[in-house]
C-alpha cells in the first residue's frame, strides 16, 4: 500500500486548510489540516505514517492539468525535444497529461508510430502521453488515414496539426468517420490559399514591417464551414488554437444552435499581440499568428463565458537554427508547457475573468471531458483518482528559457516576470514533480 | 548614425543632411576626370546581395569606390550561402573578415534589423539595400534627392520637402520603395498620394500619414511629381489584377497623363522599368522624367550615406 499526504492545501482555492490523504492513487480523505501532526515520522516504526507528504502551505490543489495540444518532436526531431524531455516539462508545469501531436517524422498516422510514442510515455512515466493520430496520411491532407487502428492502439484524438484538413470532402469524411470511434477530429483552422507565404497577422503592424498577411477570415471561414459539416453529419469538432476575435463570433453561433464543437486558445494568444513583431525576432512567430489587442480582449472573454472550452499550450519546441534566423526562414511555435499555468492567472485570474474553478475547469476538467480521458479533470473528492495539481498563487519567477526541462528554449517570455508557480504535481498518487523539480 | 536599416522613424535633420552630402560631392565630383576621394581609404564594405540586382549593386559598389573604400561583393550563388550556410553565420563571418559595413539585399522582411542584431557586439554598420517588402531607405533617399534638385531649379542645400505633393503609383503592397519613401517624403514634410487598385494596397494603410486613391486622372493635376512602381511579372499572374492590359489602362503612366500634371512636375521609377506597362515608352524619355538622374544621384547618395555612417563617425568621436 502506497500512501501520499498533501498537507495544508486549500481544493480549488476555497474553503479552510485541508490534509488530503491518497492511498494507492485514490483520494481516500480529505479532512481539515491538522498542523500537530509530525509528518516526518518514521513510516517503518509507525504504519499510519505516509509513505510521502507534501507540505503545501496554503497552496491551491487543482486537478492535473490536461493539454491537447502538444509538440514532443519524438520521433524526428529529438534534438528540439524528446518524450522524456517533454515528459518532464509537463509534469513541471503541472500536466498529468498531455496529447502528443502527430507531425512527427514519421508522421504519427499509423498505429506503429502510435504504439511507439505511447510506449515511450509509458516508460517515463511522469504524464500521461496520448498520441495524437493523424486525420490523412502523411498530414497532406488527401485521403484519411487509418483512424480505426489507431483508434485501436488508444487514440482519442485526430489531427493534422500544423496543417489544416482543408479539402471540405475529406473534412466531411472524417467528422462522419470518427463517429464511430467515439474519438474526436481538431482541425487546424487554416484556409490554405488565403495564407500562402503568410508571415503575420494581416493588419497593420505587417502592413507596416513588410510582412505578408494571415487574415483573420483565413481561419473564421474554416471553422465556420466545419461547424456546419459537424452539424451535417452528427459529429464532434474540436477547434485548435483559436487566435481570432471572429472565430470566437462564429463560436458562439455554432453552440447557441447546438452544434458540438469544442475549442482551445493558447496561453500566448491570450497575452501577446502583433506588436511584439516590430524586433523581427522569430521567438514571436507562430502559427496561427500573434494578432491584436481586440482578438486578445475578446480571446479572453470567449475563455470566460465558455464560448472558447480550454487552454491548451501549442508547445512547440525549436531548434536555435530554425528560430534564430531572419523572420520568413524561422519555423513558427512557441515553448509552453511550463508557463501556461502562470500566463492563464496573469490573463485571466488577475484580471477577475476566472476563478480558481474557472482554472481547474480550462486547464483541466473541459480538455479531459473533450478527450474522453475517465481519469483526468475529475473532482477533488474522496475515491476520485490522484491526478493532482499544487499551485503557489502568490509566488511570482522570471522565466529563462535555458532553465526549462525542454531541450529547446524558444519562449516568448523570455524575461517576463509572471505570477503562480506549481507546487507539486502528482499522478495516481505518485509525485512527478515536486519544488521546481523531479523526485529521484 | 551607426546603421541604416529604414527611414521609419528618421530625423527628418540628418535625411536632410544625406541629401546635403550627396548635392556637396555631386558637386564636386562633376566633371572631374579622377572620381576618387581618399574619404574612406582603409575601410571595408562587403556587399552581400540574396536577391538579382544590377542597379543598386553596382550603385553600392560605386560609392565605395569613389570614396576609396574597399568594396568585396558577395552574392549568394557561389559563396557559401550556396552550401546551405546560414545568414547569420554569413554575417557573421564576413563580421569577423574585417567588414567595417555590410551592405545587404536581401528577399526576407526584417533581415538588415537581424543582422544589425547578430553584428550589435562586433563593430559592424549594416546598410539595408532592400529587406523584402519591408524597405529600400537609399532608394527613397535618391528619390528625395532628385525631388529636390528638380524641384527647387537650383541650390537646394539645408531645404526640406515641405508641402510638395508626390504620388506613388503602383504595386505598394508589395513595394519596399514606397514603404521607404512614404516614411521619408512625409518626414521632410511632402504630402504623399498612393495610387493603387484594393488589391495591391496593405491591409492597414489607412493608419498610414498619406491619402490613398484608386482614380490616376483625378490626382495628377495636384502633383508636383509622380512616381510609378514596378510591376513584377508574378503579380500580374497572381490574380491581382484581372490582367496588364486592365491595369495598364487604369494606372499606366501614358502621354495623355503626363498632360494631366502640372508643367513643372517630376516622373520617377526606380526602375527596372516595365515600358508600356506601367509607364509609356515616350514619357520614360521624356524630359520629365528623371530616371537616368535617379541613377546618377543614387551613387551620390550612397557615399553620403556610407561618409555618414563610416567616416562622420570618427570626426565626432
Amino acid at each position: 500500500m502506497n500512501t501520499l499526504v498533501l498537507k495544508g492545501v486549500r481544493p480549488y482555492g476555497e474553503g479552510p486548510l485541508s490534509d488530503v490523504l491518497i492511498r494507492d492513487g485514490v483520494i481516500a480523505g480529505i479532512t481539515s489540516h491538522d498542523p500537530n501532526t509530525d509528518p516526518h515520522t518514521d513510516p517503518h516504526t509507525d504504519p499510519n505514517t505516509p509513505d510521502t507528504v507534501v507540505d503545501g502551505n496554503g497552496a491551491i490543489l487543482l486537478p492535473g492539468f490536461v493539454d491537447l495540444h502538444t509538440h514532443l518532436r519524438e520521433p524526428g526531431r529529438e534534438d528540439t525535444e524528446t518524450i522524456e524531455s517533454g515528459s518532464t516539462a509537463a509534469a513541471l508545469g503541472g500536466y498529468t497529461a498531455v496529447f502528443a501531436m502527430a507531425n512527427t517524422d514519421p508522421v504519427t498516422d499509423n498505429a506503429v508510430v502510435v504504439e511507439h510514442v505511447a510506449r515511450r510515455g509509458r516508460e517515463v512515466g511522469l504524464v500521461d502521453v496520448h498520441p495524437v493520430g493523424a486525420v490523412t496520411v502523411g498530414l497532406r491532407g488527401e485521403q484519411l488515414a487509418e483512424l480505426g487502428t489507431m483508434a485501436r492502439a488508444g487514440v482519442r484524438v485526430f489531427s493534422d496539426d500544423g496543417h489544416c484538413v482543408h479539402d471540405p470532402l475529406i473534412m466531411r469524411r472524417a467528422l462522419e468517420y470518427s463517429k464511430a470511434l467515439d474519438v474526436v477530429v481538431a482541425q487546424h483552422a487554416e484556409e490554405p490559399r488565403l495564407t500562402a507565404g503568410a508571415q503575420a497577422h494581416e493588419g497593420a503592424n505587417a502592413a507596416r514591417l513588410g510582412l505578408q498577411g494571415w487574415p483573420a477570415a483565413a481561419e473564421e471561414a474554416v471553422v465556420a464551414r466545419d461547424c456546419l459539416l459537424a452539424r451535417q453529419v452528427g459529429a464532434r469538432l474540436h477547434v485548435c488554437h483559436v487566435s481570432a476575435a471572429g472565430t470566437a463570433d462564429v463560436l458562439e453561433w455554432a453552440k447557441a444552435r447546438g452544434t458540438a464543437v469544442s475549442a482551445e486558445v493558447t496561453p500566448h494568444h491570450l497575452l501577446l499581440t502583433d506588436d511584439r513583431l516590430a524586433t523581427y525576432d522569430p521567438v514571436n512567430k507562430v502559427n496561427p499568428p500573434l494578432r491584436t489587442a481586440a482578438d486578445v480582449e475578446r480571446l479572453r472573454q470567449a475563455l470566460a463565458d465558455g464560448v472558447v472550452d480550454c487552454v491548451a499550450t501549442d508547445h512547440a519546441p525549436h531548434a536555435p537554427q530554425d528560430k534564430d534566423t531572419e523572420w520568413s526562414a524561422a519555423r513558427p511555435g512557441m515553448l509552453g508547457l511550463q508557463t501556461a499555468l502562470s500566463v492563464v492567472v496573469k490573463t485571466m485570474v488577475e484580471t477577475g475573468l476566472l476563478d480558481w474553478r474557472g482554472v481547474a475547469r480550462v486547464l483541466s476538467e473541459r480538455p479531459a471531458e473533450i478527450a474522453g480521458l475517465p481519469d483526468h479533470g475529475r473532482p477533488i473528492a474522496v475515491g476520485e483518482p490522484a491526478n493532482l495539481t499544487l499551485v503557489d498563487p502568490a509566488a511570482t519567477w522570471v522565466v529563462r528559457g535555458a532553465d526549462f526541462a525542454s531541450i529547446a528554449a524558444n519562449t516568448p517570455f523570455e524575461g517576463m516576470e509572471l505570477p503562480a508557480r506549481v507546487v507539486a504535481t502528482v499522478l495516481r498518487g505518485r509525485v512527478t514533480a515536486a519544488a521546481g523539480r523531479i523526485p529521484a | 548614425m551607426r546603421h541604416l536599416l529604414g527611414t521609419e522613424g528618421i530625423d527628418p535633420a540628418d535625411a536632410v543632411a544625406i541629401l546635403d552630402t550627396a548635392a556637396g560631392l555631386k558637386q564636386s565630383l562633376e566633371g572631374r576626370e579622377v572620381r576618387k576621394l581618399p574619404t574612406l581609404r582603409g575601410r571595408t564594405v562587403i556587399t552581400m546581395f540574396y536577391e538579382n540586382s544590377t542597379r543598386t549593386r553596382v550603385s553600392f559598389e560605386i560609392a565605395g569606390k569613389w570614396m576609396s573604400a574597399d568594396v568585396v561583393n558577395v552574392s549568394s550563388s557561389g559563396s557559401s550561402v550556396s552550401k546551405g550556410e546560414s545568414l547569420r553565420d554569413t554575417a557573421l563571418t564576413l563580421a569577423a573578415a574585417g567588414a567595417d559595413c555590410v551592405v545587404v539585399r536581401h528577399p526576407a522582411s526584417g533581415a538588415a534589423h537581424r543582422l544589425a542584431g547578430w553584428l550589435k557586439d562586433v563593430g559592424t554598420s549594416v546598410v539595408n539595400a532592400g529587406d523584402g517588402m519591408h524597405e529600400h531607405p537609399t532608394q527613397a533617399l535618391l528619390d528625395a534627392a532628385t525631388l529636390r534638385e528638380r524641384l527647387a531649379g537650383g541650390d537646394a542645400t539645408g531645404q526640406d520637402l515641405r508641402d510638395r505633393r508626390i504620388a506613388i503609383v503602383g504595386d505598394v503592397l508589395h513595394s519596399r520603395v514606397a514603404r521607404s519613401n512614404v516614411h521619408l517624403l512625409t518626414a521632410l514634410g511632402a504630402h504623399v498620394t498612393l495610387v493603387a487598385p484594393p488589391t495591391l494596397l496593405p491591409t492597414g494603410v489607412g493608419a498610414w500619414p498619406v491619402t490613398v486613391s484608386h482614380d490616376l486622372d483625378a490626382e495628377l493635376p495636384s502633383q508636383d511629381a509622380v512616381m510609378l512602381l514596378r510591376v513584377q511579372a508574378e503579380r500580374m499572374h497572381g490574380g491581382f489584377f484581372p490582367s496588364a492590359r486592365e491595369y495598364s489602362i487604369a494606372y499606366g503612366l501614358n502621354e495623355r497623363r503626363l498632360g494631366l500634371l502640372p508643367e513643372h512636375a517630376v516622373v520617377l521609377h526606380p526602375g527596372p522599368m516595365l515600358r508600356g506597362m506601367e509607364i509609356a515608352s515616350s514619357v520614360a524619355d521624356s524630359p520629365r522624367a528623371a530616371i537616368t538622374e535617379q541613377v546618377r544621384n543614387g551613387v551620390h547618395v550612397r557615399m553620403a550615406v556610407l561618409y555618414h555612417l563610416l567616416a562622420h563617425e570618427e570626426e565626432n568621436a
